[in-house]
């Protein structure tokens, strides 16, 4: 909020340039830049909405990518002896789909809905650090893309996504494959820590008057908990990769069995940082279906506080469950049961979630929307790949299932019918709040069963498959070792190779409905409230101008936005609705703020950003190019340094009386 | 990079109407420096494992120089001391010592980094190098990485003397200086755990 509240005049005194000339332009690199509806606008924003919606559609292109290396593995395993592929190419398949769909699709699109809505969910005008944000969301695309460029410079990764040693050695990876995976996601890495400060901070911080952390919505909470869990796991996996690159470019023999070292090293210090990501992945959409619910079921959440308590002990106990990976590596009788146990435990918040869902609904009004169709799939789904998870918690019966389909099947379940579901639910709910219309209803409901359908024939047969000890990551089956009957390898086989392209499918509809919606003329512009909705974000117009409020509100209520419209009658202690959203909106902006100044747009996020890219070059191929990618470095960090964040005079005021119009002026071009 | 980037970014606030009181600046360097614990806890662990696995090359009793290296810990503590006058000087507004006692932190910070350099040439002529052992390995990345913490700090000290001097440093001059403050007493606390486990902890 301070951002705003500042006196502009702080930032013009202390630049100490000749007046009228701006600190950047005195320093002669950059003017800077002006306010403008072109694409250029996107190079160089620091608005939060509009870097969510960057960092949404980057996701969702790595996400077809992901998608299309998920369909030719199942492609190649629809018959025995398939031809798709030859063993090199799977073992580049998997693991770029695996890195894809985890790094650059569900904590990206996780960190675009967090981009989004979280300061508009707290009644901010923006996050802590705008300029740092921007930084994040380039390291995320320039990591991403960097990292898929290693397919036209001699093949991706090809170790797995957990690249467990000694297999990730130059030896058994002498691709330069592998040497992308790691600067890739150490580039990745940044994007993810620093959008986790900017995040905790803001929450922190920057929260609206009365809005106290027990009111703050769900999908805040959970964000926050994702954040930390983030803020410390990120820097295990940092140390890993250094490690993994030193070993691989400069020599070193960390993970060199040979040499003697100990290649279990690298498996605790990637699932360290591996089991928080599972949180971290789930988390968000764990938020997004707590806000869908309780507004589709015209009820409260039930047990905010025990729900919002339960997904900050997960991030706690999610510290202490990471060995349950490596149960089949010989850690010893002790570890095993410690972890065994503390598996067992994390369970139970888990569960907690699920009870209070499920109790939100019970007597509720409901109304099948297809964000509401996407978080009922989710509870259902993840239960079912929840329960598949406490029997890895067994460790006996897990030593049974390590590496097999069975862990496959578990962990889409969790993924895609967790993570990925709650998702594409925020997508279908918070529409018409970020491009004021609704997606198609029934383009959403084949969108919706077809993923459900194909989902479930993909994974699901993946259990039988797994527990009859087929295993994960070979390239070919062949049919002499199918078994019969309802145990026929390849008839599961062939049901799930048919359900990922169902999925597919189901997928791609939503592109269409994406398509339809914004295309069509006759998709009509979405009411201020659809979906009568109960929190702050809901409170302003749609999509929010720059600013977000015009006023910021004062909140008294968990549910703010509900209690403004309804109101309690204390006699038959039912709900009466006494204002519409737009009173409610038109009732708090009657007075709005003045001299509303927010961060100003910069070229330093991308330029930092992009010398990233050039190290990692230099790291592969050439050591010169390395120390161009450092100078570079230092030279777009003392640019940024040096260019005050928010220029002295753009501000955005409120229309005079009389003059009408809306509710906000453009930005005035600067210089 | 992105402690500079995070100690430079002074755009949001200054505390007026935080939600905790801290302002986002000070807020933000407090979580990095949290997760900085990890990485430093992540770099120990490997070199703790490692420090006994010496295949060819020298043992780490054989190189290990203590007095040198206590030395050279001093001066790195000391400077910690200039870095509170510093940021004492900073908030009665007392800009020449200020200025004065923050180039004094970058010398000393700078004669540690120096002697690790020197330090760094006489294991690798003893016979120590980068890739001669595991222990070689974790020693070098290690304190190589603690060592990479200390220049930046450095950087990021006389970037602040520069602005100082063009009147360049937005918003609150004091708390700038206390964040560049935290990340050096940081270091210099990590620079006490590596001090203490990989030299004086004799393996």
């Amino acid at each position: 909020m301070t951002i705003i509240e500042r006196p502009t005049t702080e930032v013009a005194v202390a630049g100490g340039a000749p007046s009228g000339v701006k600190p950047s332009e005195a320093l002669g690199v950059f003017k800077r830049p002006a306010a403008s509806t072109s694409w250029r606008d996107w190079i160089v924003t620091v608005d939060h909405k509009k870097l969510g919606i960057m960092y949404g559609v980057s996701a969702f292109f790595f996400f077809l990518i992901g998608g299309v290396e998920a369909l030719l593995i199942r492609l190649q395993l629809i018959a025995p002896n398939g031809k798709v592929l030859n063993a090199d190419q799977y073992n580049q398949m998997f693991t770029m789909h695996a890195t894809t769909m985890v790094f650059l699709f569900v904590m990206p699109m996780a960190a675009a809905f967090a981009n989004y809505f979280v300061p508009l969910q707290i009644g901010a005008r923006d996050v802590a650090f705008p300029r740092i944000n921007a930084f994040g969301f380039w390291c995320f695309l320039f990591g991403g893309l960097f990292l898929n460029s290693s397919w036209f410079l001699g093949g991706g990764a090809d170790g797995g996504w957990f690249m467990y040693a000694p297999n990730s050695s130059t030896l058994f990876s002498p691709s330069h494959g592998i040497d992308f995976w790691t600067v890739g996601l150490q580039i990745t890495g940044i994007a993810s820590l620093t959008g986790a400060i900017n995040l905790i901070v803001t929450i922190l911080n920057m929260r609206t008057k009365g809005m106290k952390m027990m009111r703050m919505p769900i999908f805040t909470w959970m964000v926050l908990v994702t954040q930390f869990l983030l803020l410390f796991a990120i820097p295990v996996i940092t140390v890993a990769l250094f490690l993994l690159t030193f070993q691989r470019s400069f020599g070193a023999t960390f993970f060199d069995v040979a040499s003697g070292a100990d290649p279990l090293l690298w498996q605790h210090l990637f699932w360290i940082f591996g089991h928080p990501e599972v949180y971290i992945m789930i988390l968000p959409s764990f938020g997004i279906v707590s806000e869908v619910i309780p507004v589709f079921s015209k009820k409260p959440l039930f047990g905010y506080p025990i729900v919002a308590m339960s997904g900050a002990a997960i991030g706690f106990v999610g510290w202490g469950v990471w060995a349950h990976h490596m149960f089949a590596s010989g850690l010893g009788p002790v570890s095993v049961a410690v972890f065994s146990m503390s598996t067992m435990a994390i369970a139970v918040p888990t569960g907690v979630k699920i009870v209070n869902w499920v109790m939100t609904m019970w007597g509720g009004k409901l109304t099948f929307t297809i964000p509401m169709m996407f978080a009922i799939a989710l509870i259902v789904q993840f239960t079912i790949g929840g329960l598949s998870g406490v029997t890895h918690a067994v460790a006996p019966a897990d030593t049974q299932q390590t590496d097999t389909y069975y862990i496959v099947a578990h962990f889409h379940y969790v993924l895609f019918g967790g993570a990925v579901f709650g998702l594409f639910s925020g997508f279908y709910y918070w529409w018409p709040k970020m491009f004021r219309r609704q997606l198609n209803n029934a383009i959403g409901k084949w969108n919706f069963w077809l993923m459900v359908i194909g989902m479930n024939l993909t994974f699901g047969p993946m259990h039988i498959l797994g527990l009859q000890g087929q295993p994960r990551r070979m390239q070919v089956w062949t049919e002499a070792r199918a078994g019969e009957g309802f145990f026929n390898l390849g008839f599961w086989n062939r049901i799930a190779s048919i359900g990922s392209f169902t999925l597919g499918t189901g997928v791609l509809l939503f592109l269409v409905n994406v398509v339809y919606t914004h295309k069509s003329k006759k998709v009509a512009i979405a009411p201020l409230d659809p979906w009568d909705a109960r929190s702050l974000e809901w409170m302003t117009q749609s999509p929010p101008q720059e600013h977000n409020f015009d006023v910021l509100p004062t909140v008294s209520h968990l549910d703010e936005f509900f209690h403004r419209k309804y109101e309690t009658d204390s006699s038959t202690h039912g709900v009466t609705q006494v204002r519409s959203a737009e009173e409610v909106m038109a009732e708090l902006n009657a007075h709005p703020d003045e001299h509303i100044h927010m961060p100003s747009r910069s070229y330093w996020p991308i330029l930092l950003a992009s010398s990233l890219p050039v190290i990692g070059y230099g790291v592969i191929y050439n050591r010169t190019l390395m120390a161009v990618g450092a100078g570079l470095i230092l030279l777009t960090m003392f640019g940024w340094a040096m260019e005050p964040s928010t220029s002295p005079d753009d501000d955005f005021d409120p229309p005079a009386p009389g003059e009408g119009g809306g509710h906000t002026k453009e930005l005035s071009p600067l210089g | 990079m992105a402690e500079t980037a995070i100690s430079h970014d002074h755009d949001a606030s200054h505390g007026a109407h935080s939600s905790t009181g801290l302002s986002n600046n000070k807020l933000g360097m407090w979580m990095f420096l949290g997760s900085e614990c990890l990485l430093f806890g992540g770099l120990i662990s490997t070199y703790m494992l490692y420090k006994g696995r010496v295949n060819s090359g020298p043992q780490p009793n054989k190189i290990f120089d203590i007095p040198f290296t206590s030395v050279s810990s001093f001066v790195l503590l000391m400077s910690s001391l200039t870095m509170v006058l510093a940021v004492s000087a900073a908030q009665r507004k007392d800009e020449r010592n200020m200025n004065l006692w923050l180039i004094i932190t970058a010398l000393l910070g700078a004669t540690f980094v120096g002697g690790q350099v020197y330090e760094f040439t006489s294991f690798y002529r003893e016979g120590l190098g980068f890739t001669t052992s595991l222990f070689g390995s974790s020693f070098y990345t290690l304190t190589g990485f603690h060592g990479v913490h200390v220049s930046v700090g450095i950087i990021m000290l006389m970037a602040l003397v520069g602005m100082n001097r063009n009147n360049r440093i937005p918003g609150d001059r004091a708390e700038v200086v206390e964040l560049i403050g935290l990340y050096w007493h940081f270091v210099d606390i990590v620079w006490i755990v590596i001090f203490t486990l990989v030299y004086l902890i004799p393996s």
